[in-house]
């Protein structure tokens, strides 16, 4: 077994006394935590009748992180569906546009989140926001990286880095407007660490236009003001891209370089000390940076800056170094790094796996790492990275995001699509999952199984049905039970119901539902038993219209197409006994044979059971008086089969002759 | 495509309404109501696309429907209606029927009446699947196959019908008056004259065939003998209550369940259908309908024959263009309004220029500008 990487969080159970024995359960989601009953040798007191439940994933119940969801579900089937569409060579564009929808939809859940924040009085819940965005402002700081880095992957690495940088020091641009909006901009108190912060960001297009503003306070030192302008106007920045060669911009760059150690060497700023400040940040001087920590703020930032002015050509393959360098020359050698820290030098150190699996630990939701997993596999920037348990990482990551989601009283719907794209074990999770969806109403039902449909999980649809059709049988809802049982092709259900229906039939003599079973139409065949009830309601039916021949027809047919069940034959041959009585001949010579014989076969199987089998007699011990009933009814039959019979004989011979 | 405008709500949304406006008036709406489901608390939210009271001074008017206020509801929202501009009734799967009053001075929702379990199974709740009203007359039906009748100005049941359906009545529909139709789950639509005391319907009309469940019901704003329906199968079918008992025309339209058919209640030429499918579509009869009704025959034989039997010597005008529909002859066109999405549409209201619906992936989206 592997050790573990980091010792597992406890979560304290809020319990009266000590010296409990705790019971769980797992869920997907959750865990419930109970007291049990195990009571220690002498130990006494009464066990607490509460149920705790904890969550793992506190985050999923955030209304506005819900968006969030929501929303990164769309852009996420939208990219399972791009490998097909797009030949290979546009593809990295659209990934890069992908990766950035991502971002903004984070971008825009912090915005909401620190809007609620600035909003809400309490202050629990402020901190909870507060919380919530510095997490947020983190994954987009990695995903940030993570797409400059790896899904980016193009020549103007530093261009890119400086950008990333920018978006995320973002208290630069905020003291800027202060200063800018203030009276006199020059005067302002911030006015210096905007500039110097501008200049460690490589913005020096910015940097020159507050300058500017400076050089018109103090005319004297005009030159000097001048001098710096064309120092910064004449900086080289590499672009791997345009047209410019690695050995001219190298030519250059020396150049460059150069100028601005001699005016340094000649003390041209010398009277100056911001100015100076600003020179020794373009020569590249590494203790004046550090020693203004408080303006860089970050150890990446300060990467990002060394790497600007010392080291403008870097290759991604040179990052990890300048990375593990600046990390150690900007921390505190005492402290230990943060979380952030590692995931961020792992990026730059080209460790995806790691950096995936030092956020899945620091992080306390599974969205982020499941989303970025799924862009970096689709980026094909994973190799086959097997684990010991399931499947590969990627779908690995999306089952556990998209279980946390179906653990959500609402959010379920949306994880169906995230286990469609797993592909080895998606489809199992999906029908273990959807069978255990509380079904409150028919209309989430049909949408259930609308997606159990649609994916031929026919056992689940099956099953679904099942339950909407025990629910309506025992709030005595035959019709809709019947539907639903259709539905699922359910024959033995059905059968089940139609002899529900009967049975009322039988004790009431007259039909519920009629609207139903009259228009089952190709739906009757589905079992035996419910073709029955379908064509002994058209026996009804045919008889009500007083259409005795077709009536007559069909009810024997009921019996020697032995369709009829053998328990109903009796009730048949009554139905049969005012056909039989009517004044014109309904049934044929030849029709009342066939009755005759069944009424001998039912009364001759009737005998032998009876008397065969005593124990079946003891069971089914009728009382005398229906037993007697029967007989008057059997010999009732008779004379009315005998009597037909001798008129038909009377009247197909007459009409022969 | 570019009028759209869809925001994230939290919550997932099974039923959107627009408030009525006054008919004189030849404003746009701009109150809308909206209800959730299957959220752990439900909600009835009030939502407004206009900017009066809010200051519009803030970084523009972006068009964005910002909530105005909301009440929590006991259950899902199987259905909502506005039964004027200041009421709301809603159904509930929790078999309640309630009537929400929205005051649009200080923007608060109250509960005004509620029927509590006003359909319900001995022992269990039975969901009111949907209402429909004419003020003050409130229609509810349910799984459990009841129809009843509420005023809405006394708070009370006036009439309830038992054993009305032995299976769902999924959707209600007013004919006139004092006639309602009901759609259920085995593809039957039933006609109910409240004016008779018996408590059977007096007329069925079926699907023939697959029984296949219908799931919504419009009816032409004019003419009173046409409805649509949308069912399981997510087939449009225009049907004429007085001519036969099977659908006029039927016509394809979505790949799962619709959820809701509305014909344009100003431009009933125009009808928007939504369904499980993610889709939300805009039919529209191309041209106007004073062809000879032999003209107007469709592609298959029986769609002629149908044609054909429009009221014989009848004017001409009357023979709807919706019971001659045919997508093969381009008369039909339909046109798909939502960006591509994969989640149910639950629920559309359409009023003057503008469209609203209501989705699952727990979105609402505003067009503004449909053209009709």
């Amino acid at each position: 077994m592997e050790e573990v990487d980091v010792d597992p969080t406890i979560t304290n159970i809020p319990i009266s006394s000590h010296g409990k024995h705790l019971g769980f359960a797992c869920g997907p989601g959750d865990i419930l935590v109970y007291e049990t009953l195990y009571k220690q040798s002498g130990a006494s007191g009464s066990c607490s009748s509460f149920i705790h439940e904890v969550r793992k994933d506190e985050e999923i119940h955030s209304p506005i992180l819900r968006k969030l969801f929501n929303e990164s579900h769309h852009i996420f089937v939208g990219l399972q569906t791009i490998q097909e569409e797009i030949p290979s060579k546009n593809k990295k564009s659209q990934f890069v546009s992908i990766s950035k929808n991502y971002r903004s939809v984070i971008r825009a859940c912090i915005e909401e989140l620190q809007q609620v924040a600035v909003n809400t009085k309490d202050s629990a819940v402020c901190t909870q926001y507060g919380n919530q965005v510095s997490i947020l402002l983190a994954i987009e700081l990695i995903w940030n990286l993570c797409e400059v880095l790896f899904i980016d992957a193009v020549g103007a690495l530093l261009l890119h880095l400086l950008d990333w940088v920018r978006l995320h020091k973002g208290d630069v641009d905020e003291k800027a407007t202060h200063v800018l909006q203030s009276e006199s901009p020059a005067e302002h108190r911030d006015y210096w660490d905007v500039v110097v912060g501008y200049v460690l960001q490589g913005r020096l297009e910015e940097v020159r236009q507050l300058l500017v503003k400076q050089a018109t306070l103090q005319p004297a030192a005009r030159n000097m003001f001048k001098l710096m302008d064309n120092l910064l106007s004449k900086m080289p920045f590499y672009n791997p891209g345009g047209t410019q060669t690695p050995t001219d911009f190298d030519v250059k760059w020396r150049h460059w370089h150069e100028e601005v150690d001699r005016c340094l060497q000649d003390n041209s700023f010398a009277s100056n000390p911001h100015l100076e400040l600003i020179a020794k940040i373009l020569v590249g001087d590494e203790d004046t940076l550090l020693e203004h920590k408080e303006l860089v703020g970050t150890w990446y930032h300060f990467l990002v800056t060394r790497l600007l002015y010392c080291h403008p050509t870097v290759k991604s393959t040179e990052l990890h170094f300048y990375a593990h360098s600046c990390m150690t020359m900007f921390l505190d050698p005492r402290s230990v790094p943060e979380a952030l820290d590692s995931i961020l030098l792992a990026a730059f150190e080209f460790d995806i796996h790691q950096v995936i699996k030092d956020c899945s630990i620091a992080l306390n939701n599974w969205w982020f790492v499941a989303h970025l997993t799924d862009l970096l596999d689709h980026c094909q920037l994973l190799q086959s990275h097997n684990l010991h348990f399931g499947s590969n990482l990627r779908e690995f990551l999306l089952l556990e995001y998209a279980s946390g989601l179906f653990s959500h009283h609402s959010l379920w719907q949306l994880a169906v699509d995230y286990f469609d794209h797993c592909p080895e074990f998606g489809r199992v999770y999906l029908e273990l999952q959807m069978e255990r969806i509380p079904l409150d109403t028919e209309r989430k039902a049909l949408k259930v199984l609308r997606i159990c449909e649609q994916r031929q999980m026919s056992e689940q649809v099956r099953s679904i049905c099942k339950i909407m059709a025990m629910r309506a049988l025992r709030n005595n809802r035959l019709g809709s039970a019947l539907s639903w049982s259709i539905r699922a092709k359910d024959a033995a259900f059905a059968t089940l119901i139609s002899e529900r229906f009967l049975q009322d039939y039988c004790s009431r003599g007259s039909f519920s539902d009629l609207d139903l079973i009259d228009n089952l139409g190709p739906a009757m065949l589905l079992s035996d038993r419910l073709t029955f009830l379908g064509k002994y309601r058209e026996f009804h039916k045919l008889y009500g219209e007083k259409r005795f021949r077709e009536a007559a027809k069909l009810l024997l047919s009921l019996m020697t197409a032995k369709i009829a069940p053998r328990s109903f034959w009796m009730t048949l041959l009554t139905d049969a006994l005012p056909l039989l009585e009517q004044k014109e001949v309904i049934f044929t010579s030849e029709q009342t044979y066939e009755l005759i014989f069944c009424l001998e076969e039912l009364t001759s199987s009737c005998n032998t059971t009876t008397a065969t089998t005593t124990a079946a007699a003891s069971m089914t011990d009728t009382p005398m008086q229906e037993e007697d009933l029967e007989v008057t009814k059997v010999e009732l039959l008779r004379l009315a089969l005998a009597r037909n019979l001798a008129m038909a004989i009377v009247n197909e011979g007459t009409v022969e002759v | 495509m570019e009028s759209i405008n869809a925001k994230y709500v939290s919550q997932k949304i099974s039923k959107v309404r627009w408030r009525p406006v006054s008919l004189s008036s030849l404003q746009q709406p701009e109150i809308f109501a909206t209800g959730s489901w299957d959220n752990e608390d439900n909600t009835v939210s009030i939502w407004t696309i206009g900017n009066n009271g809010i200051s519009s001074l803030e970084e523009g008017f972006d068009g964005d429907p910002k909530p105005l206020c909301e009440h929590k509801h006991a259950g899902d929202v199987l259905d909502l209606q506005f039964l004027d501009q200041e009421k709301v009734i809603t159904a509930s799967s929790t078999g309640g029927v309630t009537i929400l009053r929205y005051n649009n001075n200080n923007q608060a929702l109250s509960v005004s009446h509620q029927w509590a379990k006003a359909h319900h199974y001995p022992c269990d709740n039975a969901p009111c699947t949907s209402v429909v009203c004419s003020s003050p007359e409130i229609v509810s039906v349910g799984e459990d196959g009841r129809i009843i009748v509420y005023r809405a100005d006394q708070g009370g049941i006036i009439r309830t019908i038992e054993n009305a359906d032995s299976s769902t009545i999924h959707a209600v529909t007013y004919l006139r008056t004092t006639e309602i139709l009901t759609v259920n789950s085995i593809g039957q639509l039933k006609i109910w004259d409240f004016r008779q005391q018996s408590n059977s319907p007096s007329q069925i009309l079926s699907l023939s065939g697959d029984r296949a469940p219908l799931h919504c019901v419009d009816r032409h704003p004019n003419q009173q003998h046409i409805v649509a329906t949308g069912g399981q199968d997510g087939m449009l079918c225009v049907w004429d209550v007085r001519q036969r008992n099977t659908p006029f025309s039927l016509m394809e339209a979505h790949s799962a369940e619709m959820w809701e058919v509305h014909f344009h209640p100003m431009n009933p030429d125009h009808l928007f259908t939504c369904s499980e499918d993610g889709s939300l579509l805009h039919w529209e009869i191309s041209s106007p309908s004073d062809m000879p009704s032999f003209l107007q025959g469709g592609r298959n034989n029986s769609m002629v024959s149908r044609s054909a039997m429009a009221p014989a010597g009848g004017n001409q005008s009357l023979i709807n263009a919706w019971l001659s529909g045919d997508s093969s002859k381009g008369r039909l066109e339909t046109t798909h309004m939502l960006p591509s999405q994969t989640l149910s549409v639950n629920s559309l209201d359409v009023l003057g220029q503008c469209l609203v619906c209501g989705t699952d992936g727990e979105a609402i989206f505003v067009n503004r500008q449909i053209p009709v």
